[in-house]
Order: structure tokens, then C-alpha cells, then sequence
């Protein structure tokens, strides 16, 4: 029998994502999916599901949980907090079993935002157009149409097989310290050159206004051309970076509206959505353009790197491991304890 | 003015646009769901889902299996083509109650363009409309063919919320809204039917290219579709043009 997932207490975002529902933009939907796709898939290799399996995808949140039923084998890769298993330290990036009774304790990350935790053979849950990714403006999959809360039981879909050795892999680094990279347009020509100026020299900040739809950032007022700031919409992207009236950028998500009329400066270029998306409200962003043949290498390389994933992969040797466990839970509880 | 050379803008590296040009205007929308049409029935490499909204195309593609320019260009050379329309489009019969509590801003509408509230129903529901766009949410079809003697801007202050089936105008644009959200739109009416309902099939009610009609609806008859459309029934009426 499969077991159930309890949610025991949770605080901050939480939803089922999978690799999301492409196909439907042409009827308003946009895909969602995960915010960070490297971290994504790096949490399902660890427990030996596809890339794009459905998880538990965690913004600035801290949870408990418990499994009923069954044990089950998990992982949590990406902006990570303290884990501790019935209370003793727990690396992330490494598969462990969680055996029916036991308590997992997830603490707020201290730096970046999106986590994902995945289970082993994922999730028993009702795909809606193809995918049980949490679209929650639509009210579209995840459990319920909604996103994830304190109490919550999700079913299992598969259960942990005994004596198979816990897998390990490399952090996923967060890469907060160098530019979001962006390729100019599809509206950079309304825009003054004063304007361009201020969106490719300037240092913004990352709003309180951040959240799955969209990233609203605080800096510099970017100025319009002579056209002035209403265009008669078009399709976005994720990525787009709109600019409405007031000149403050609005960074387009994984939910973001189909189509807008405001104009777009410039696209995040798909290998760095990843970067702004674990930025964190505060935090400073700035802007670097490139040519689309670099944009176009760098989703290479970034493809690169999600193959190489399941190649890197360890088996989690006793001593170094546990005492890394401990190292890292420690500091982070000790930093960012936040209850 | 209409651009006779379609332009390529680039959206980063997994997309495009095709821009016909910058204005609602019925000659674009025609060229932007020839466009459509013709990728539609090719299957390029690497092309993974195409948007058409008012007056441009937007192409979505995987750069791991195209290069992107390369697309855009040769999308670009195949948009600059004179494109054959598309041969029939569906005709929905939408049923819409005007005024009152289901439209609050009839009345207003009616004023600003100092005819009677029954005169702006007539001249919103004459036309047969074309969907041009669905966009912004789920469901969400912007028509084109709006009477030009209705156009108003939008309302300075959007309202937080309006219900879902909203029958709307803004600008010389006219709105189908699916679900609940805020809008800055004029409220004519609303309509029982529903163009998004994630548990149904199809799951989506229009598509752009279609043809709407709306069909104005005592408000007696609300209660009575609306049961009909909680059931299951669908109570806008196809056919083929």
C-alpha cells in the first residue's frame, strides 16, 4: 500500500510543480512548472524519478512533515534550509528514507527562495491538461487547485524499496553574485536611450512584490520613448521584462499573464530564470544584454548541466557525509532560525 | 497605418514575435491567423507552440533543437507571403444579459455617447466578431469588430474584482472574460457561458479565429441558463460559417 505525505505545520509558498503544461499558451494558460528547473530536477534525480516529476516546490518556507503508510525515500535540492530528521541534522542534496512515524523538519532557507522536495515515485495526484503543476490563478492542479497547507495529506504514488544506498550530489549553486543576463526587445525601441541606459547600468532591488506570476522591481525609474508606455498587447514570455507607467520592471514568471500591454525592454535569457527566480525581496539585481548566439549557448550549457545530474551522482559514504550533515544544518540554524 | 513588412522582435531565446503591426485593426488580425494557420500545418523542427494576438505572432521554440534567428527568419520570409485564410471559422451564439446588476456600466456608456442604454445593446450585439486574442488569463477572448461608435477608454480606476462571464468593452476592443479578476473595463453585460472550465471538454470554449455573436437575453432567463450551464449543458449555440 502507498503511504500519505502529512504536512504537519507549514509557513511560506508551497505547490505541487512538475515540469508544467506548455501547449496552452495560445488559450491564455501559461505553464508554470518549477521557478527553478535545475533544482527541480536535481531533487528528483536524487530519489531516482524523472527530471520533470511532480514535487513539492518550497518558496521561503519552513515545514514538518510525516509519512503514513509506508516509508518513503526523499530529497531537497535548491535554496535550502536546516533539515533534521527526528531532530538530528540532515544534509540536503542527498536522498534519505523517511520511515512512517518519523518527523522531517525543513527550516526557512537562508539564502535564495525555491526548493523542491521530492519523493520517490512522486505524487498520486489528477494531472489536469497533462500536468499537476499548481497554476493558482487559474485554480488549475496541484492538490485541489490550490496551493499546499498546514494539514495537508498527500498520497504517494510509489513507496521506498528497503536496502537501496542513499544518493548524494554537489549542491546546486544558487549563482547570485553575477548579472541577470537579458537579450534586448521584443519593445526596446520604446524606450529613450536614456531609458535602456538606466535598465542596463542600474542596480535594482527585487520588491516585496515577487512571488510565482511575476517579480516587481524596486530602482531607477526606466523612462519611455515617444510612443509612451501603452502598446496594444502582445504575448509574454517568462522572462519578459515589462515596464509599465511608474518605470519600475516587472520580471514575468512561470504564472504570469498570456499577454500584456505595457512594453517588454528586454527577455531574461532562458539559462538565467533560474538566478532572478532565487533572488529574494531585498536583494539586488542588475541587467547584462547579450547577443541571442550567447543566449542560445548558455541554454546549452544550462542543459549541460541538468544532464550531467543524474551522472554525478554518489552513493553517500558514512563519516565525511554525516559531519557535512552537521556543519551545514548547524550554521543554517543557527542564522536563520525563524520561529 | 500598417506595416507592409512584417517585423521579427526577439523574446530571448526560446521565442519571437512576428509583429504585423501595432494597432487592433481587422487587416492585421487576418494576417496574424493566416500566419497561424500556415505553421500550424508545417511541422518545423524545434517549434513548440505558437500565440496569436491582435496584430502579431509569437513563436515559441526550443533552442536546443533550432537556432532561433534561424526560425525567426525563416518564419519571417513565409509571414512576408501573401497567406491563404483560413477556409471556415466556427460561429458561436453567445447569450448575454445587458444592463442592470449584469452590466453595471451600461448606463454610463450609454451616456458618454449620448444614446439610450437599448441602443448600445444593439450596437454590440450587430456585429459578428472575430476572437483575435486569448490572452491575460485563461479563456479570456478579446474580439475584434467592435462598432468604432462604441470606443472608450478604459476606466481610470481598474475595479479589483469583476465576475467571471463579464461582457466587456475597452477601447475598440470587446471582452469575453472567463473567470473572476480585476479589470479596468466597461461592464455591458454578462454572459452564463463559460469559455474555461478545467474539468470539462473541451477544457477551453473559444479559439482565436472564431466567430462570436452575441445574443441579448432577457434577465428572467439567467437563473434557468445558469442551472442549464452548472449541469453540464452548453448553452452557446455552434455552427460553421
Amino acid at each position: 500500500m502507498s503511504g500519505v505525505l502529512h504536512l504537519l505545520r507549514l509557513s511560506g509558498a508551497a505547490s505541487i510543480q512538475d515540469g508544467g503544461r506548455p501547449g496552452f499558451l495560445r488559450d491564455g494558460l501559461s505553464a508554470s512548472g518549477p521557478m527553478d528547473r535545475l533544482a527541480h530536477a536535481a531533487a528528483n534525480s536524487l530519489v531516482g524519478n524523472p527530471p520533470d516529476a511532480a514535487a513539492i516546490e518550497l518558496g521561503l518556507a519552513s515545514a514538518t512533515l510525516r509519512v503514513e503508510g509506508s516509508p518513503v525515500r526523499l530529497a531537497l535540492a535548491g535554496a535550502c534550509g536546516a533539515l533534521r530528521l527526528d531532530g538530528e541534522p540532515l544534509a540536503d542534496h542527498r536522498a534519505f528514507l523517511l520511515r512512517e512515524g518519523a518527523e522531517l523538519t525543513l527550516g526557512r532557507a537562508g539564502a535564495g527562495v525555491f526548493a523542491t522536495l521530492a519523493v520517490a515515485g512522486g505524487f498520486r495526484l489528477r494531472p489536469v491538461l497533462g500536468s499537476v503543476a499548481l497554476h493558482r490563478r487559474a485554480a488549475l492542479g496541484g492538490l485541489d487547485g490550490r496551493p499546499l497547507r498546514e494539514g495537508d495529506r498527500l498520497p504517494l504514488a510509489g513507496s521506498a524499496p528497503a536496502g537501496e544506498a542513499d544518493l548524494c550530489l554537489d549542491p546546486v549553486p544558487l549563482e547570485s553574485d553575477r548579472p541577470i543576463r537579458v537579450v534586448l526587445g521584443p519593445q526596446d525601441d520604446h524606450f529613450s536611450p536614456e531609458g535602456l541606459a538606466t535598465f542596463l547600468e542600474g542596480t535594482f532591488t527585487v520588491s516585496g512584490q515577487a512571488d510565482r506570476m511575476g517579480y516587481q522591481l524596486d530602482g531607477p525609474s526606466i523612462a519611455h520613448g515617444a510612443d509612451g508606455f501603452n502598446i496594444v498587447s502582445d504575448a509574454t514570455v517568462m522572462g519578459s521584462v515589462q515596464v509599465p507607467g511608474t518605470g519600475r520592471p516587472i520580471v514575468l514568471m512561470a504564472d504570469r499573464q498570456t499577454t500584456g500591454g505595457y512594453p517588454k525592454i528586454a527577455t531574461v535569457v532562458s539559462a538565467d530564470l533560474r538566478r532572478i527566480a532565487q533572488r529574494r525581496p531585498g536583494e539586488p539585481v542588475r541587467f547584462e544584454a547579450v547577443d541571442l548566439a550567447t543566449a542560445r549557448k548558455l541554454a546549452q550549457g544550462r542543459a549541460a548541466a541538468r544532464d550531467a545530474l543524474s551522472r554525478n551522482l554518489r552513493p553517500v559514504k558514512g563519516a565525511t557525509e554525516r559531519l557535512m550533515a552537521a556543519n551545514v544544518a548547524g550554521a543554517a540554524v543557527d542564522a536563520f532560525r525563524d520561529d | 497605418m500598417t506595416h507592409d513588412a512584417p517585423r521579427l522582435l526577439a523574446c530571448g531565446d526560446t521565442a519571437f514575435t512576428i509583429e504585423f503591426g501595432v494597432r487592433v485593426d481587422p487587416a492585421l488580425s487576418a494576417r496574424v491567423l493566416a500566419l497561424d494557420a500556415a505553421l500550424r500545418a508545417r511541422a518545423l523542427p524545434g517549434l513548440r507552440e505558437t500565440v496569436p494576438t491582435y496584430r502579431s505572432l509569437t513563436i515559441h521554440l526550443d533552442p536546443l533543437v533550432v537556432d532561433p534567428g534561424e526560425l525567426g527568419r525563416t518564419i519571417l520570409a513565409l509571414a512576408a507571403e501573401p497567406l491563404p485564410p483560413p477556409a471556415t471559422a466556427r460561429l458561436w451564439r453567445i447569450p448575454v444579459v445587458y444592463g442592470g446588476e449584469f452590466g453595471i456600466d451600461l448606463d454610463a456608456v450609454a451616456a458618454h455617447h449620448g444614446i439610450a442604454p437599448e441602443a448600445v445593446i444593439e450596437r454590440h450585439a450587430a456585429p459578428q466578431y472575430r476572437v483575435a486574442m486569448i490572452g491575460f488569463l485563461p479563456g479570456y477572448a478579446y474580439l475584434e469588430g467592435l462598432d468604432p461608435g462604441l470606443s472608450l477608454s478604459r476606466r481610470p480606476h481598474p475595479r479589483p474584482v469583476t465576475p467571471a462571464g463579464t461582457i466587456s468593452i475597452g477601447g475598440v476592443q470587446a471582452l469575453v472574460a472567463s473567470i473572476a479578476a480585476p479589470s479596468g473595463w466597461h461592464l455591458l453585460g454578462r454572459t452564463p457561458v463559460r469559455t474555461f472550465v478545467p474539468e470539462r471538454d473541451p477544457v477551453f470554449l473559444l479559439r482565436p479565429g472564431d466567430r462570436v455573436r452575441f445574443m441579448p437575453t432577457p434577465a428572467e432567463r439567467w437563473d434557468g441558463l445558469a442551472a442549464a450551464v452548472e449541469a453540464g449543458e452548453s448553452v452557446a449555440e455552434l455552427s460553421e460559417t
